[in-house]
C-alpha cells in the first residue's frame, strides 16, 4: 500500500502498529513519541444524539496534533473532552477512557480544576478578559497561587507575553484593555494567558478562523515554536493550515475517527477513501 | 422583461405612504404623552409651589405673667386669631426656659393662621370681615408675609397645616428604604446568581423561575398582608415601625432585583465564562471575578429602581401600620414611622383646604427624591460600565 514515490524515508508505514487502536497509521520515526493523552472507546451523547462513537487516539506530547472534519464531524466536541469543557453542557454523557499522567480525566476523583491547570484553551474568538493586559495573563497564575511576590508575577507575565511573540508589541501598554489589541493579537494574548500557568496540553478550537491570513500565519508560527515546550491540539477547518503546522492530523466525519496519520502521509497518501475524498475537496 | 424605474416607483409610492403614516402615529403618542408630563408637572408646580411659602406675621408678644398662663394673653386682642395657635402653645415653654423674656414685649414675626396664609395667597379663607381688614391693614404696614416656609421642612405632621412638615416621613421613608435594601438586595442578587449560574436545569427550578416572574406582578396590597400576617402576628415586629414597612416593601422589590440581576447576568458573553473556565477557575470563581463585574451596572440599576418603585409604594403600609399621624421625628427603626407617600395619602384625606397645597408640596418633594434615586442609578451605570 506504501506508494514508492511518496512515501518518505523518516516515516514508517506499518500495518501491525496501525491495527493497534489509537495508533497513528504511519510514524515518523524522528518525532516524539511520548504519550500525553491516550483516548479509548470513548463515547458521547448530547441528550440521545450520540457526537463521538468508538474514539481511539494517542496523543503525543510535544508534537501538534490538528483534528480535521466537516462540520459537525465531532471534532470540537472531542478536543472539548480533553479539558472536561464539555461538564458545562447539561445533556451531556460520556463514557470511554480520557487517560492523562495514568488518571482517567472523567473519574470522580479527578477535579476539573486541576485537569484544566494541566490543559489550558484558546478559543475559537479570541475572548481575552475584560481587563488589562497585565491582569488577563496575571489572574490565573495569581488565583492558583503559582506566584505570590509582585516581581514573580512581573516576571511571570513577560515570559507569558514573550513566549506568545505579543512582548513587544503591548510591553509598553500592560494596563491597556486586553480587547485595545487588534484580533490578531488578542488571540497571541489569549495564547499567553493560557500558556501562563504552565499546562502541559494546549488546546486551540480552529484559532485563526476569525483572523486574518497575516495574523494567522503568525499563530501558525507560534505553534511551531510552542510545540517545544506543549503538547498542541488544534481543530482547524483549514487543510493547508493543518499540513503546515501539524505533526499528526485525525480525520472525523461523523463523530468517527476515520482517519489518525502522520501529517505528511495523510495529505499526500491517505489510507482511507474517505479521508482522501475530503481532503481532495470531493466533499467538506 | 423587468419592470422600469417608473413603475417600480409607482408601486412603491403606497409603502412609502404607509411608513410616513406609522411614522407620525409613533410621534402622536410621543407628543401626546409628553403633553400629560407637562401638564402634570405644571399643575403639580403651580398648586405644590406655594407650599414652601408660609404667612408670618410681625406682632407684639408681651411675655407677661399673665401670658405663661394664658398664652393668648401675650398677644393684643385684634391680632390673637391670626397667629398660629402652634406658636401660642410654646409661650409658656420659652418662658420656663428663658426667664430673661419675663417682662419684655418685643415686636417679632411670628407664624401666621393658615387662615391668613390662604388668605394672602389669594385662596379660599375662612376670615372673617374685620379680621379680613386686620390682615390688610398688617400688609399694608409691610407686617404681614410670605416667607420660606421652613417648617415644612423640619417639622412632623400636624393637625395645624402651616405646622404640617415632611420632615419626619421623608425620615421615614430613609429608615425604611434602608431596610428594605438590606433585605432585599443581597437576598435578590444571590437568588439571581444561583439561579443563573449554579441551578440545574430542572423542573423544581423551573417552578421557582415561573412564581418569581409571576411575583413581581402581584398586587403589592397582598405583600402588605403577608407582611402582616408574618412580620407583626407571627414574629412580632413592632407594628407601624420603619422595620416592618421596609420588610414587607422588600417582598416586592425582590422580584424585581432578581429579574434585573439575572437579566444583567445573562448578557455577560458565554465566552467570558468559557475562558474563565478553560484557565481553571471554580464556578465561584467565575462569577466572583469575571461574570459580576461585568454585570454590575445591570444590577445596580435594576435594583434603584425597584427601590424607587418601593419608595413610592402606599398600599401594603397600609395594612401594616405606617399610614399613621407621625408628629414626631424618630430615627428608630421600631418606633412608629410614616413614609412620604403615606403622608402625602394623609394630607390629601385632610377636609382643610390649606393641606390641598401640602399635598402638592409632598408630591414635589417626593419627585424630587425620585429623580434624584433615578439619576444616580444612570450615574453608577455609567461610572462602572467598563468600555472593553
Amino acid at each position: 500500500m506504501v506508494n514508492e514515490q511518496l512515501s518518505q524515508p523518516a516515516i514508517n508505514v506499518s500495518p501491525q502498529l496501525a491495527r493497534e487502536p489509537g495508533r497513528p497509521i504511519s510514524r515518523n520515526e524522528n518525532a516524539n513519541h511520548d504519550l500525553s493523552v491516550r483516548v479509548r472507546d470513548l463515547n458521547l451523547w448530547y441528550g440521545h444524539n450520540q457526537a463521538l462513537k468508538n474514539i481511539n487516539i494517542d496523543i503525543y506530547q510535544k508534537n501538534v496534533t490538528a483534528l480535521i472534519g466537516p462540520s459537525g464531524c465531532g471534532k470540537s466536541t472531542f478536543l472539548r473532552c480533553l479539558n472536561r469543557m464539555n461538564d458545562l453542557i447539561k445533556s451531556v454523557r460520556i463514557e470511554g477512557l480520557v487517560e492523562m499522567d495514568g488518571r482517567d480525566v472523567n473519574e470522580s476523583r479527578m477535579d476539573e480544576v486541576a485537569l484544566r491547570r494541566r490543559v489550558g484553551m484558546v478559543f475559537q474568538k479570541p475572548n481575552p478578559f475584560p481587563k488589562s493586559i497585565y491582569e488577563n495573563i496575571a489572574y490565573a497564575p495569581r488565583m492558583h497561587d503559582l506566584v505570590s511576590r509582585r516581581a514573580d508575577q512581573d516576571e511571570l507575565v513577560e515570559r507569558a507575553l514573550r513566549d506568545a511573540g505579543l512582548w513587544n508589541e503591548v510591553k509598553d501598554k500592560l494596563q491597556e484593555p486586553g480587547t485595545s489589541l487588534s484580533g490578531g493579537q488578542q488571540q497571541r494574548l489569549c495564547i499567553a494567558r493560557a500558556i501562563a500557568v504552565k499546562p502541559d496540553v494546549i488546546l486551540m478550537d480552529e484559532p485563526t478562523s476569525a483572523l486574518d491570513p497575516i495574523s494567522t500565519a503568525t499563530i501558525e508560527d507560534l505553534m511551531d515554536k510552542l510545540k517545544q515546550q506543549f503538547t498542541i491540539v488544534t481543530v482547524t477547518h483549514n487543510m493547508q493550515q493543518a499540513a503546515r503546522v501539524a505533526d499528526y492530523t485525525a480525520f472525523f466525519h461523523l463523530g468517527e475517527l476515520i482517519e489518525y496519520n502522520d501529517t505528511r502521509m495523510m495529505f499526500s497518501n491517505p489510507h482511507t477513501k474517505k479521508a482522501e475524498d475530503y481532503i481532495t475537496g470531493r466533499y467538506g | 422583461m423587468s419592470q422600469s424605474f417608473d413603475e417600480i416607483t409607482a408601486q412603491l409610492k403606497r409603502r412609502h405612504r404607509k411608513s410616513a403614516r406609522l411614522k407620525w402615529l409613533s410621534m402622536g403618542a410621543l407628543i401626546l404623552a409628553a403633553a400629560f408630563l407637562v401638564v402634570f408637572i405644571t399643575d403639580m408646580l403651580i398648586k405644590g409651589l406655594p407650599a414652601f411659602q408660609q404667612a408670618q406675621i410681625k406682632v407684639e408678644v408681651s411675655y407677661s405673667e399673665q401670658a405663661s398662663e394664658i398664652p393668648l394673653a401675650a398677644l393684643e386682642e385684634d391680632v390673637r386669631s391670626l397667629v398660629s395657635r402652634g406658636f401660642l402653645r410654646l409661650i409658656p415653654g420659652r418662658m420656663e426656659d428663658n426667664p430673661q423674656l419675663l417682662g419684655t414685649s418685643p415686636m417679632q414675626w411670628v407664624l401666621a393662621d393658615a387662615q391668613v396664609d390662604q388668605y394672602l395667597k389669594g385662596h379660599h379663607s375662612s376670615l372673617g370681615a374685620s379680621e379680613r381688614a386686620t390682615v390688610e391693614r398688617l400688609a399694608e404696614q409691610g407686617r404681614a408675609e410670605l416667607m420660606f416656609n421652613t417648617f415644612f421642612f423640619t417639622n412632623g405632621d400636624s393637625k395645624l397645616p402651616e405646622y404640617a412638615g415632611i420632615a419626619a416621613a421623608a425620615l421615614g421613608t430613609v429608615l425604611t428604604m434602608i431596610v428594605t435594601m438590606l433585605a432585599s438586595f443581597p437576598v435578590g442578587v444571590m437568588t439571581a446568581i444561583y439561579l443563573e449560574e449554579f441551578a440545574p436545569d430542572n423542573r423544581l427550578t423551573q417552578i421557582i423561575e415561573i412564581n418569581i416572574n409571576n411575583l413581581a406582578a402581584v398586587p403589592s396590597i397582598l405583600f402588605g398582608l403577608l407582611g402582616l400576617a408574618i412580620y407583626i402576628n407571627f414574629f412580632g415586629v413592632p407594628r407601624s415601625s420603619p422595620l416592618v414597612g421596609g420588610l414587607t416593601l422588600a417582598l416586592g422589590t425582590l422580584p424585581v432585583i432578581i429579574i434585573a440581576t439575572r437579566t444583567a447576568l445573562r448578557s455577560v458573553p458565554d465566552s467570558i465564562r468559557q475562558a474563565a473556565f478553560a484557565v481553571g477557575c471554580s464556578r465561584w470563581q467565575v462569577v466572583k471575578d469575571h461574570v459580576l463585574p461585568l454585570s454590575l451596572p445591570g444590577i445596580l440599576t435594576g435594583s434603584i429602581i425597584g427601590l424607587a418603585q418601593a419608595m413610592g409604594e402606599t398600599a401594603p403600609l397600609i395594612i401594616v401600620g405606617m399610614v399613621a399621624f407621625i408628629p414626631d421625628i424618630s430615627a428608630s427603626f421600631t418606633d412608629a414611622a410614616t413614609v412620604m407617600p403615606a403622608q402625602i395619602f394623609t394630607w390629601a384625606s385632610e377636609p382643610d383646604r390649606a393641606f390641598v397645597e401640602k399635598t402638592a408640596g409632598g408630591i414635589l418633594v417626593l419627585l424630587a427624591v425620585l429623580i434624584t434615586l433615578n439619576a444616580s442609578a444612570v450615574w453608577l451605570r455609567k461610572k462602572f460600565e467598563r468600555r472593553w
